[in-house]
C-alpha cells in the first residue's frame, strides 16, 4: 500500500485508500476501478464482505453483479455535490436487485462545515427519490471517511445528528438469508448422489424456508408428491435445515427427481411455467435481439430461452420506458422469454435464488446477460405440469409426421384463406393429416364474444393461437389465415412454438386490390358504414418485417402461392 | 412460524464451498482438485469429503510437485492419502528436473515458472482435466480478490482478467469448448484466519511445519529460510541457527519464509492471527519479484 501509494500519488503525501480497492495492474496505471472486487473486514460480531463496484456509466454490469449477493448496500454522496444522476442511477439498480437495506453515506461533511442543512438537503432530496423508487429501508449517515466522523464513533464535530455510525449500522442490519429462513421451502436439487444401489441423496442449497424429516413435499415442475425422509450430512443427520445450508435429502418413494428439479412444500408450492415476463440487464457487447435462442440458467436448470418481445428499455437515469427492438451492452429492459420446457421458479421478489437468472450464449458460452423473473405468462402458472406419457412427440408420432404451423397474414380480401385452402389439399394429398383454421371458423363460435376493437382483436389472436398450439400437440399441421394485423401479437404467437416449427406467410396485396377483389363483400360494408374497423379502412395493418415467406400477390395467383409455401416447406425439410 | 436459525459465518462458508463442489461435479466431465498439501489444501479435501458424503469425492487430486517441497509435507502426504484412500495422483515436470531446474541456481522465477506452473499445464492436458478445484482465496493479493470463483482458462490455460464472466447470485457458469478449462475456488471469500478457525473447529490435520518448533534457519536477503535437506547450498560462513519458528503459509522449503514465533497450537496461532498486519504470502519469495507479479503469472497459467 505505502509504496503504490508513493508511485500513483494522487493523495500526495496521504496514504490514498481507494488503491486499497483497486487491484489489477492496468488500473493502477489508469487510475479507474474497471471490475468487481472483493475485500473482507470482520468485527467481533460479524465478517463482511465488500463488493466494491465502479460508479462509471457503463459498468452498469459490474454494479448488477456485486449487488445480486449484497445484503446491504452503501452508496457514498459526496456533501458538496448532492445527490447526482449516478446517485440515482445505482440507487435504482439497488431496488432492481432487491437489496432491502440501504445506507446512504453523505460524505466529506468536512468540506461543507459539518452544516446539519446541508445535510438535512440531501436527505430530503433522497428520501424523495427513495420514495418514489420504493426503497423501504434508507438510512443516511452523515460522515468524513478521511477524518473518520461517524464511521466508527459518533463524530464531535456534528452533535446535531443521533442516528448510528456507520459501523453501528452495518453491525445491526438484518442479513438476507436469515429473513429467507421465513420464506417456503426451496430445494433447488443440485446434483443426485448415488454412490450404490441403496442409496439415492438429492444434494443442493436450501434456497428457502426450511424442511424437517416427515414434511410432505413436492418435486417441480413434474408434480410428484412423496415425504422427506432424512437429511443427511457428514456430521451426521439433522433434524432440520434452513436457508443456507448445503444439505442431501433422501426421500420416502422412489420417484425420479434429477438435476434442476425444485423440491417444495405440498402446501406452499413454487409455480411452474415455461413464459414468463422477466427484467434482463444485458451485459454483452453483442446486443440481445428478439428471436435470438440462449441458455437460461436459473436455480440448478439450464434451458433454452427466447425472447419474444422487448416490450420496453428502462432509461435508468428518469425511469422512463423506451421502446426498443434490441437491449444493448449495459442496458436494461423488460421481455417475454419462452423457455423449451416448463420450470420451477418464485418471483424474484420472493426468492433471488429461485427468480434470478443468468443467459448465456450458446456458440461463446459467454454469460452475456443477468435477469429477474417478474410472473408466468399464460393462466397455466400455477398448475404442476401433469407428467403425461403420451407427449406430443408420441402423437406425431403416430401420424409419422412432424407437426408445424403455416401461419399467413395479411390485409381482407388478399386471398389468405384460398391460399390456405390450397396448401392444405397438396398436404392432404402427400398423406399429411392437416387442418385449416381461419378468421371465419374462429370467430364464428370460439370468439364469437368478440368484436373488432384493437383489444378484441390482439384477444381473437391469442386464442386462435392458443387453439394452433393445442392442435400442433396434437400432432397435427396446421394452416392458419388470419388478417393477424399487429406485429406485437405475432410475435407472440411465434413465440408459442419452436423456432423451426412455424413459418409466417405474409399474403401481399395493395390495399387497393383487396378492396377491388373484396371477395366476402367486407370492404363495400365497410364504405357504407356498416362495419366499423376493417383492417385497411378504420383500423391499421403492421406488414411482417422479415416473414419466412413473402408472397405478392400483384403478381401471383392462388395455385402458384400454394406451390411457393409448399417449395419453403420442403426446404426446411418439414416434408 | 419456526424460529430463525442463525447461521455463523463459517457454515455459510462452509455451506458456499460444498455448493461450489457440487456443483463442478454435476458440470464438468473430468474435474480434478489440486493438492498441494499446505493447510487450504487440508480444508479443501476435508469440504470435499462433506460435500459428497456418503460418497467419497468423485474426482482425483493432483500435486504437482516441483521436488523441493518441505520433508514433512511428503511425510504428510502420505499420511493423508493412507488415512482417507483418495486418489492421488502427482506430476513432476520430467523435463524441467532433466534440464536442471531448481530454486537456487535457477533463481525463484524460472524455478517456479518451469517446475509449478509448467508442470501444472502439463498435467491438466495428460489427463484431460477440465475443472481444476484450487484453494486461492481473494484476501491472499489483489489480483486475486477480482478473480471469480469459477474461472475460465483459454485452451492454453491463460486468464484474461479483463474478460470474465460475471458471476451473480449462486448462478456460476461453467460452460466452456473442447480444450478450455475452470479453475474453481471454493474458498474464495474466507479469509487466513477463517481458514484457521475452521480447522481448529473441525479438528483437521495440518501439516506440523505450521507449529512453532526448534528448527535450523538461515537468513537470505531477510528472509529466514530452513535448511531442510542437503541440497540446500550454504554460503561460506553460514552456519544454520536453532530457531523457534513457524510457517504461515508452505511452498517449495528454499523459497518459503519462516517467521519466529512461539505459537504451538491453533488457538496460540489464530491468537497470533488476530494480531498480524502483514498477509501470510509475505514469506513467499516469488511474489516479490516484480511489481503486479501474481497477475502476471496468474495469467500465463499459474494457480
Amino acid at each position: 500500500m505505502e509504496v503504490d501509494s508513493r508511485r500513483v500519488g494522487t493523495q500526495g503525501d496521504d496514504l490514498d485508500f481507494a488503491l486499497l480497492l483497486d487491484g489489477l495492474a492496468a488500473e493502477r496505471e489508469q487510475g479507474i476501478t474497471i471490475d468487481v472486487a472483493y475485500r473482507f473486514f470482520s468485527t467481533d460480531t460479524r465478517k463482511y464482505i465488500v463488493a466494491d463496484t465502479p460508479g462509471h456509466e457503463q459498468y452498469t454490469r459490474n454494479m448488477v453483479t456485486g449487488a445480486s449477493t449484497a445484503d446491504c448496500a452503501l452508496i457514498l454522496v459526496d456533501a458538496r455535490k448532492g445527490v447526482l444522476t449516478q446517485t440515482r442511477r445505482h440507487s435504482y439498480l439497488v431496488w432492481l436487485l432487491g437489496i432491502r437495506h440501504v445506507a446512504v453515506a453523505v460524505n466529506k461533511m468536512d468540506l461543507v462545515d459539518f452544516a446539519e442543512e446541508r445535510f438535512a438537503e440531501i436527505a430530503a432530496e433522497y428520501g424523495e427519490f427513495a420514495a418514489q423508487l420504493g426503497l423501504e429501508d434508507v438510512t443516511l449517515i452523515p460522515m468524513s471517511a478521511l477524518r473518520g466522523d461517524n464511521i466508527v464513533d459518533a463524530s464531535d464535530a456534528m452533535p446535531w445528528y443521533g442516528g448510528p455510525t456507520l459501523m453501528q449500522y452495518l453491525e445491526a442490519v438484518e442479513v438476507d438469508q436469515e429473513r429467507m429462513q421465513d420464506a417456503p421451502f426451496r430445494l433447488p436439487v443440485q446434483w443426485v448422489n448415488r454412490p450404490s444401489s441403496d442409496f439415492r441423496g438429492f444434494t443442493g442449497t436450501v434456497a428457502g424456508g426450511s424442511v424437517a424429516p416427515g414434511d410432505r413435499v413436492v418435486v417441480l415442475p413434474r408434480g410428484q408428491e412423496t415425504t422427506v425422509d432424512r437429511i443427511v450430512t457428514f456430521d451426521g443427520d439433522l433434524e432440520r435445515a434452513v436457508a443456507g445450508q448445503a444439505v442431501t435429502l433422501t426421500l420416502a418413494d422412489e420417484i425420479d427427481v434429477s438435476r434442476g428439479d425444485v423440491i417444495a412444500p405440498v402446501e406452499a408450492p413454487a409455480q411452474v411455467g415455461d413464459q414468463f415476463e422477466a427484467t434482463v440487464v444485458w451485459m454483452a457487447d453483442e446486443p440481445l435481439l428478439r428471436g435470438r435462442t440462449y441458455l437460461m440458467r436459473v436455480g440448478t436448470k439450464t434451458v433454452a430461452a427466447t425472447v419474444a418481445p422487448i416490450k420496453y428499455k428502462l432509461d435508468v437515469d428518469t425511469l422512463d420506458r423506451i421502446a426498443a427492438n434490441h437491449l444493448e451492452l449495459n442496458a436494461i429492459g423488460v421481455v417475454n422469454v419462452e423457455l423449451s420446457e416448463p420450470i420451477a421458479f418464485d418471483p424474484y421478489v420472493e426468492n433471488r435464488d429461485t427468480g434470478g437468472f443468468i443467459l448465456i450464449d450458446r456458440i461463446t458460452n459467454h454469460t452475456v446477460g443477468a435477469g429477474l423473473l417478474h410472473f408466468a405468462l399464460r393462466r397455466s402458472h400455477n398448475v404442476p405440469w401433469q407428467s403425461v406419457e403420451v407427449d406430443r412427440a408420441a402423437r406425431a408420432g403416430a401420424k409419422g409426421q412432424q407437426p408445424f404451423v403455416v401461419w399467413l397474414t395479411g390485409l381482407p380480401g388478399a386471398g389468405k384463406s384460398s391460399i390456405a385452402n390450397a396448401v392444405e389439399r397438396r398436404l392432404h394429398a402427400l398423406g399429411r393429416h392437416t387442418f385449416m383454421l381461419d378468421g371465419d371458423n374462429v370467430r364464428h363460435g370460439l370468439s364469437k364474444d368478440l368484436g373488432f376493437s384493437d383489444a378484441d382483436r390482439a384477444e381473437n389472436n391469442r386464442r386462435a393461437a392458443e387453439v394452433t398450439k393445442i392442435l400442433t400437440d396434437a400432432g397435427l399441421i396446421v394452416i392458419a389465415a388470419f388478417v393477424s394485423p399487429f406485429s406485437a401479437d405475432r410475435a407472440t404467437t411465434r413465440a408459442l412454438f419452436g423456432e423451426d416449427e412455424f413459418l409466417e406467410v405474409f399474403v401481399d396485396v395493395p390495399p387497393e386490390v383487396a378492396v377491388e377483389r373484396d371477395t366476402k363483400g367486407l370492404y363495400a360494408k365497410a364504405r357504407d358504414g356498416g362495419l366499423a374497423n376493417l383492417t385497411g379502412i378504420g383500423s391499421t395493418y403492421e406488414p411482417p418485417e422479415s416473414p419466412e415467406v413473402h408472397l405478392e400477390m400483384a403478381s401471383l395467383g392462388i395455385e402458384a402461392a400454394a406451390d411457393t409455401i409448399v417449395a419453403a416447406l420442403e426446404e426446411r425439410g418439414l416434408l | 412460524m419456526i424460529d430463525r436459525v442463525k447461521l455463523t459465518h463459517l457454515q455459510r462458508l462452509e455451506a458456499e464451498a460444498i455448493d461450489v463442489m457440487r456443483e463442478v461435479v454435476a458440470e464438468a466431465e473430468n474435474p480434478v482438485m489440486l493438492y498441494s498439501i499446505g493447510k487450504d489444501s487440508s480444508v479443501m479435501l476435508h469440504l470435499a469429503r462433506k460435500a459428497f458424503h456418503p460418497a467419497p469425492p468423485p474426482f482425483p487430486f493432483l500435486h504437482v510437485d516441483t521436488t523441493w517441497k518441505f520433508q514433512d509435507m511428503y511425510r504428510f502426504r502420505e499420511r493423508m492419502v493412507a488415512e482417507h484412500g483418495f486418489d492421488l495422483l502427482v506430476h513432476v515436470n520430467e523435463d524441467g528436473l532433466a534440464r536442471g531446474i531448481n530454486p537456487f541456481d535457477s533463481g525463484s522465477v524460472v524455478h517456479t515458472d518451469v517446475m509449478k506452473t509448467e508442470g501444472l499445464k502439463q498435467a491438466l492436458d495428460k489427463y484431460g482435466f477440465d475443472a481444476a478445484f484450487g484453494g486461492a482465496r481473494r484476501d491472499e493479493e489483489r489480483s486475486r480478490a477480482k478473480e471469480r470463483i469459477f474461472s475460465f482458462r483459454s485452451a492454453q490455460h491463460r486468464w484474461d482478467p479483463k474478460n470474465q464472466r460475471p458471476e451473480l447470485w449462486r448462478l456460476y457458469n461453467a460452460r466452456h469448448r473442447r480444450g478450455e478449462s475452470m479453475r474453481v475456488f471454493p474458498l474464495s471469500n474466507w479469509t487466513e484466519l477463517d481458514v484457521w478457525l475452521y480447522i481448529y473447529l473441525e479438528q483437521i490435520p495440518i501439516v506440523p511445519l505450521y507449529f512453532a518448533a526448534e528448527r535450523p534457519v538461515v537468513m537470505r536477503d531477510g528472509t529466514m529460510i530452513m535448511v531442510d535437506d542437503e541440497r540446500m547450498p550454504l554460503e561460506a560462513g553460514e552456519v544454520p541457527e536453532l530457531k523457534t519458528v513457524r510457517f504461515r503459509t508452505l511452498g517449495c522449503y528454499p523459497l518459503t519464509g519462516a517467521v519466529e514465533s512461539s505459537a504451538a497450537t491453533l488457538p496460540e496461532i489464530i491468537q497470533e492471527m488476530l494480531l498480524a498486519k502483514t498477509s501470510e504470502r509475505q514469506g513467499r519469495v516469488i511474489d516479490h519479484d516484480a511489481a503486479a507479479s501474481m497477475e502476471k503469472k496468474k495469467v500465463e497459467g499459474y494457480f
